[in-house]
């Protein structure tokens, strides 16, 4: 866990009562609504189509149990009983009431939580791997990064106005969990030969409407240098940046344009004017934000406990144990990852019981901590192997135990049409569909790790890029109609996914992906191809003539 | 951001309504003739012509305390009068989510 200093405190207390006289201003008609939007977006503060929408960050994805039941707490009291985990770290409450928003934001003030950075063109909620300081293998734990570039860029002058938002993401694991090569800003923690702590930075990532993978623009920064070499490239992103136009203005779109050599060049001559600047990191700052993670006090815990063994007769079990528990840096414990993907169910939602009972289940076998995914799933850093049969059980009575984590029913997807005024088609009415078709466990099982992404308008918040299946949703002559793409992944060796074709109507979007899998099981050379090798060995066309064969 | 007065050519193809939502909650609300708002689509001011939208549409946009963001959307109007909203997004603006939610409310 991370506790949070006074500067912080008093940081967020100020926010909230500063927001509080911005909300009453604004409903005693004192400031115009124009005035007011850019206040409300820096608290989090959206407008939706039913209603507006609170974004509120949850940084670097831990959560300690009394946050997740001030999460509850605001479901419960301020919205309709649920909230919504989003692809960035972030819970999204969907019906929450301006007027009340004040309140809201009061009540989770004394939790340490907070909206700021959730929105506008800023610097983002730095997020990170979910499983950051119990992987076993990473470097070290990247939050303390995450944490010291949130305190450097936290109503920094330089990063509150920048041409358009601007999203970080760090990783130290060879597995990429955080998606870094769709951030503006990706940071791998790497060591150099001589053993040093540092950075292999990528830059110009991101979807949406022109969608790129970011490039490696320096192989290694020394850690102490990470500031200046950030601020370096914001630095020539806030020179060259278009401002002008909405569409151009991500740093994705500079770096293509100025090529990465040219901007590398620009950024390193930046570079050596600050490099030995205060933006230099002493070993004490990072010591003593390394000191306010506290990790929890392991015990000698055999590696395959009575149990484990015991409970490994139950196939349900077994199903579970499979997809969702995965290996801790310490033998003894286990990460547990808790799906959000109940058959049939809006991917990432929770009810506010499922918080409140989760909090109790994080106290009882997980130290008290949770964590958020950017799979819009949760996890359980800390469970004693031994205590994994339990937890399952209290696990599946509240719905959490659907054991489909990676697979096909295991769904990125945006709010779409239901929520979101941008959008064009509905996206979780298919996600639905999806899941509900492929529910039988070993059918998703036999089909193996395969991700579906799907986003209601080229915004591409369900990053449908991608998704090893890609599913956009547009509108057609006042119709929904769905582009679908394959090949596509998030991880280190992230692509974009490949359209297999014209765009397919609400209905048949199911058809279509069933159509895929079933072309995808015939052409498997051994069960271990996973559909992204397949995809990547025989290209689009034989799924092409397999879904417009009959269409 | 525009003020959707700005943008001038203001074209309607059909019978419309000026909707919005609601600044203190945020709910979905339409221009009434009465120079009010309400959540009933069946009280919003319907208009037929370009010139009647943007009349509406000009005195929604300075009851701004009152909604936000309001805009014109297109409406079918039955033959017993009754109003239905013209699209997609207007149907699920008005009718809510057409996916179950967590919660029953
Ligand atoms: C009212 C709700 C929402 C609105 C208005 C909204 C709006 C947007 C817009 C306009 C963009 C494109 C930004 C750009 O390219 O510069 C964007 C990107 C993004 N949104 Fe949302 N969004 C909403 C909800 C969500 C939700 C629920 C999620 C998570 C499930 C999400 C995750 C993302 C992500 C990850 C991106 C970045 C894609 C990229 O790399 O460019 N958003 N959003
Ligand atoms: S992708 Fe489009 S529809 Fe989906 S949440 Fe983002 S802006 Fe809304």
């Amino acid at each position: 866990m991370y506790a949070y200093d006074e500067i912080d405190r008093t940081l967020v207390n100020e926010r909230v009562s500063e927001f509080r006289d911005q909300v009453k201003r604004r409903l005693s008609g004192e400031l115009t609504e124009d005035e007011f939007k850019i206040l409300r977006l820096q608290n989090g503060v959206y407008l939706q189509l039913h209603a507006y929408m609170f974004r509120v960050a949850i940084p670097y994805g831990t959560l300690a149990s009394n946050q997740l039941r001030a999460l509850a707490h605001v479901a419960r009291k301020y919205d309709r009983g649920y909230g919504h985990f989003t692809t960035r770290q972030n819970i999204q409450f969907n019906w929450i009431k301006l007027a009340e928003l004040p309140d809201a934001l009061a009540d989770l003030a004394e939790v340490g939580i907070h909206a700021m950075q959730t929105s506008g063109n800023n610097m983002r909620n730095v997020t990170s791997d979910q499983w950051a300081g119990v992987a076993p293998g990473e470097i070290e734990d990247p939050r303390i990064w995450s944490e010291l570039i949130r305190q450097h860029t936290t109503l920094h002058p330089e990063f509150s106005f920048l041409p358009r938002k601007f999203k970080i993401a760090i990783t130290a694991s060879d597995h990429d969990r955080a998606a870094i090569k769709i951030h503006d800003i990706g940071l791998r923690l790497i060591k150099n030969e001589k053993g040093e702590t540092g950075f292999e930075v990528l830059v110009g990532g991101g979807l949406g409407r022109t969608p790129f993978i970011a490039k490696t623009i320096k192989h290694f920064v020394h850690g102490r240098d990470i500031l200046s070499y950030i601020e370096a490239i914001l630095r020539v992103y806030n020179q060259y940046g278009r401002r002008d136009n909405i569409y151009k203005a991500r740093i994705k779109i500079l770096v293509h344009e100025l090529g990465i050599e040219k901007f590398s060049r620009e950024v390193e001559e930046e570079w050596q004017h600050i490099r030995n600047s205060s933006l230099q990191i002493d070993d004490e700052v990072i010591e003593d934000i390394r000191s306010r993670f506290t990790y929890p006090a392991y015990e000698k815990l055999p590696h395959n406990p009575d149990e484990l063994r015991q409970a490994a007769a139950d196939p349900d079990f077994e199903a579970w144990r499979k997809n969702s528990v995965a290996p801790h840096k310490n033998p003894g414990y286990s990460i547990v990852t808790i799906s959000l993907k109940p058959i049939g169910a809006p991917p990432g939602d929770a009810t506010a019981e499922q918080m409140d009972a989760l909090a109790d289940l994080a106290d009882k076998y997980s130290f008290g901590e949770i964590r958020v995914g950017h799979e819009q799933n949760l996890a359980l850093p800390h469970v004693a192997k031994r205590d994994l049969p339990g937890l399952w059980k209290a696990l599946d009575k509240l719905g959490l135990a659907t054991p489909n984590v990676n697979l096909i029913t295991d769904i990125i997807a945006c709010p779409g049409l239901d929520y979101c005024s941008l959008a064009n088609a509905r996206s979780i009415p298919i996600a639905q569909e999806l899941t509900r078709r492929f529910a039988n466990h070993e059918l998703a099982n036999l089909i193996g790790r395969l991700h579906i992404n799907i986003s209601g308008c080229i915004n591409a918040c369900g990053h449908h890029h991608v998704g090893h299946i890609g599913i956009l949703g547009v509108e057609k002559n006042g119709e929904e109609v769905y582009q679908i793409t394959i090949g596509g992944r998030a991880d280190e060796s992230a692509a974009l996914g490949n359209l297999i074709g014209p765009g397919v109507k609400f209905d048949e979007v199911a058809d279509v992906v069933e159509d895929i899998v079933e072309a995808y099981l015939a052409l498997r050379e051994r069960p271990e191809e996973l559909f992204m090798d397949t995809v990547k060995r025989l290209g689009v066309e034989p799924f092409k003539e397999r879904v417009y064969a009959t269409r | 951001m525009t003020s959707p007065l700005e943008q001038k050519k203001i074209k309607i193809a059909g019978p419309s309504v000026v909707t919005a939502n609601r600044t203190w909650d945020g709910i979905v609300v339409y221009r009434t003739a009465a120079k009010s708002w309400s959540a009933d689509l069946s009280e919003a001011a319907i208009v037929r012509n370009s010139d009647e939208a943007k009349a509406l549409l000009a005195e929604s946009v300075a009851d701004d305390v009152g909604a936000i963001g309001p805009y014109i959307a297109p409406v079918q109007v039955g033959a017993d009068g009754k109003v239905e909203p013209g699209n997609l997004r207007e149907q699920i603006r008005r009718t809510g989510v057409t996916i179950g939610q967590p919660v029953q409310v």
